[in-house]
């Protein structure tokens, strides 16, 4: 293996450096604190490389720029937080809709409207999954650290390109704007995936031919397919259609495409989990704290474990129902007031207790409270769980 | 529309009799449109295929993208690489493909509530850019997929689905704003003059830069009807024919003549640098740099 040079590198650059290396050639964006770096990266990079880089007029405009660009043939890319990540909403259901790769980033910030801008949080979970009208896939993924939000960026184009659907790169603005050692890997050392092309004749070629499965060949714009994109209900051909059966198997064919491949999807990392008795569920920054904790509390001999998932949509059933099954309780660490603890709790069907861990100060979750919401002493003093963790005689571990 | 039937009319500029086969541009089983008749949908549609032909452009290399309403479902219809986006975002979309593919000519189908109202902001920095591309603005003065409410260019006093007692809001003059924002080709035509509109839409696509060219195509189906246009003819003669005036007749007309007429014709032209063309001298300048 080649060694490479290590880098001290902030975690909005990483995703760059992840972004050029999965091959994204275009960069359509609008300013925003806390993700306005990409945007500034993106500007003076993509020139260089000969690739296409545009500062819209809003973040509509934006993610609409970045669709077209993907229909040009390149792979396209858009940087936003939570206001900038509310405009674009319409275009990412116009994008899973006409089925067109492409990767938006939403570093969060704190919310609702304009919140609290420089402070990072956790409160678009379940709009990077919901925030979009009607049914339709969602592949979000929650890097937690410098070096793997670059790869998690290649993943996301992997992901995008391979599902031919749009995929959400969502960190909060510690992970965006932290600095820490990275490797940026050698080309070719990391796989870059990208979309079929078609290989019949332009006369055969139908945008959303399925015959060899869930997801077409996408052909480019100018490259003598003539085809047609709409976001009205489509069928193979890509023309609008008013036959009810075709509007049905469309729809369940874009969530299809997503559900049956979760195993490739789903990413987790899992600490201590074998024996664990307590579980941590926690994603982005509150993993980081959690896995600090879940450390601290085995070596008071309490058998903590954590999982995190790298994929938060789709949510991580399969595991979360393994842990729910073995542990006791799920404590859910989240910066926000409540949100995927409700999913983790939906998966657990009462198999175990599922304690959210919430704060929205625009402070990170400290390990300290993680580890006093399990011994007992923190915020859940008086919560069921703490009580079970007092009988269990925890505290003098 | 019919496909089968030759069109023998003579273009707009050329004396002689041309065959004009529209199926070579109207995609085969996607027919009949949508548009209402007495619409002059079609007719513009008819120039635009026309002006495409005489442009000399491969089907292949032209992208014709819209947003929502009427006139956005043209690009269903014909044989380009085509796009029906969202409400208001043609211009945008348009931008991406223009940019991820530069040998396209991209032409945009929009009319005046998609490109001047909840595609305003678009609109002025599609222009400001300066972008290789048409915009044509297919302008009824009304919403007329979603059954006839007032619009940017809807004219005070006239009746509308939301403008029951008339509608009391200033228009946008599709021109002017397209101008001041810094188009570099602004023209008006319509429907009704269709060998006129063929012929400025063929200048627009020619052109190197951001063509706007605003359409006065009266809806007869709400517009028409809600405002007591008898008939669509009637409709078209007063609002198309009468309330418009060439550029040419202008010039030999009083200010008190000209009052409540819009100019018909190429309205503006100007050469400032297209956006493409600066952002491949930059491209340049930073890779010599390396």
């Amino acid at each position: 293996m080649t060694v490479h040079a290590k880098k001290f590198m902030q975690g909005n650059e990483a995703c760059a450096e992840g972004a050029f290396y999965a091959g994204c050639k275009f960069f359509a964006g609008y300013p925003i604190t806390p993700s306005t770096e990409l945007l500034e990266i993106a500007a003076a990079r993509l020139p260089k490389m000969g690739g296409v880089f545009i500062q819209m007029e809003d973040e509509i405009a934006s993610i609409s720029a970045i669709i077209g660009g993907s229909l040009g043939g390149l792979k396209s890319m858009t940087a936003t937080s939570g206001p900038g990540f509310s405009l674009m909403q319409e275009g990412l259901g116009f994008a899973c809709m006409t089925e067109v790769p492409c990767v938006i980033v939403n570093v969060m910030r704190s919310g609702p409207s304009t919140g609290f801008p420089t402070g990072p949080s956790q409160s678009d979970v379940m709009q990077a999954k919901w925030g979009t009208h009607g049914d339709h896939p969602a592949i979000v993924l929650t890097p937690a650290s410098v070096q793997e939000l670059f790869h998690e960026t290649v993943r996301a184009f992997n992901l995008s390109e391979q599902y031919r659907t749009p995929v959400i790169l969502l960190y909060d603005e510690i992970i965006g704007h932290m600095r820490e050692a990275i490797t940026i890997p050698a080309p070719g050392e990391v796989e870059v995936i990208d979309r079929l092309r078609p290989t019949c004749s332009p006369n055969e070629y139908k945008p959303y031919d399925t015959q060899h499965g869930d997801v077409a060949p996408l052909a480019a714009y100018g490259d003598g397919y003539r085809f047609h994109v709409t976001g009205l209900y489509h069928g193979a051909d890509g023309f609008p259609t008013n036959n009810t059966k075709l509007i049905e198997e469309t729809g369940q064919r874009l969530l299809r495409k997503v559900d049956n491949n979760r195993d490739k999807i789903c990413k987790n990392e899992e600490l201590y989990l074998d024996d664990a008795e307590i579980g941590i569920f926690a994603y982005g920054v509150s993993a980081r704290s959690a896995k600090f904790a879940v450390n601290e509390l085995r070596k008071k001999g309490i058998k903590a474990g954590l999982l995190r998932p790298l994929t938060i949509w789709p949510f991580p059933e399969k595991a979360v129902e393994e842990m729910a099954k073995q542990v006791k309780a799920i404590i859910v660490p989240e910066m926000n007031l409540g949100q995927i603890v409700y999913e983790v709790e939906r998966v657990a069907q009462g198999r175990c207790e599922v304690k959210g861990l919430f704060r929205t100060d625009t402070e990170p979750i400290k390990p300290a409270q993680i580890i006093e919401s399990i011994t007992g002493n923190g915020f859940f003093t008086t919560s069921k769980m703490a009580e079970m963790m007092v009988d269990r005689d925890m505290l003098d571990g | 529309m019919s496909t089968q039937t030759e069109d023998t009319r003579p273009l707009a500029k050329k004396k002689k009799k041309v065959p004009f086969n529209y199926s070579t541009f109207i995609r085969g089983g996607k027919l009949p449109h949508i548009w209402c008749p007495g619409c002059g949908h079609g007719i513009v549609l008819k120039s635009l295929l026309r002006a495409i032909q005489t442009s000399g452009l491969s089907q292949d290399d032209i992208a014709v993208i819209s947003g929502i309403g009427c006139s956005s479902r043209t690009p269903g219809y014909v044989d380009f690489n085509t796009l029906h986006t969202l409400h208001g975002r043609a211009l945008a979309y348009a931008t991406g493909v223009k940019l991820a593919k530069p040998k396209l000519k991209v032409i945009v189908t929009t009319g005046d509530g998609d490109a001047l109202a909840i595609g305003g902001n678009h609109f002025i920095h599609a222009c400001r850019r300066n972008l290789d591309m048409v915009i044509m603005v297919y302008n009824n003065s009304i919403y007329g997929m979603t059954s006839g409410q007032s619009s940017p260019t809807t004219p005070q006093g006239m009746i509308s689905t939301t403008g029951r007692y008339g509608s009391i809001e200033p228009t946008f003059d599709t021109c002017k704003l397209a101008q001041a924002a810094g188009a570099t080709f602004v023209a008006r035509g319509t429907a009704y003059h269709f060998q006129e509109l063929e012929k400025v839409l063929h200048e627009a696509i020619m052109h190197k830069g951001t063509a706007v060219v605003d359409i006065i195509d009266a809806c007869p189906t709400y517009y028409g009807r809600f405002n007591k246009y008898k008939t669509a003819t009637e409709m078209m003669e007063k609002i198309e024919k009468e309330g418009t005036v060439s550029v040419k007749q202008a010039e030999k007309m009083s200010p008190q003549e000209l009052e409540g007429k819009l100019l018909r014709g190429v309205l503006h032209k100007s050469d400032r640098p297209e956006y493409l063309d600066e952002y491949n001298k930059l491209v340049e300048r930073v890779q010599a740099k390396k």
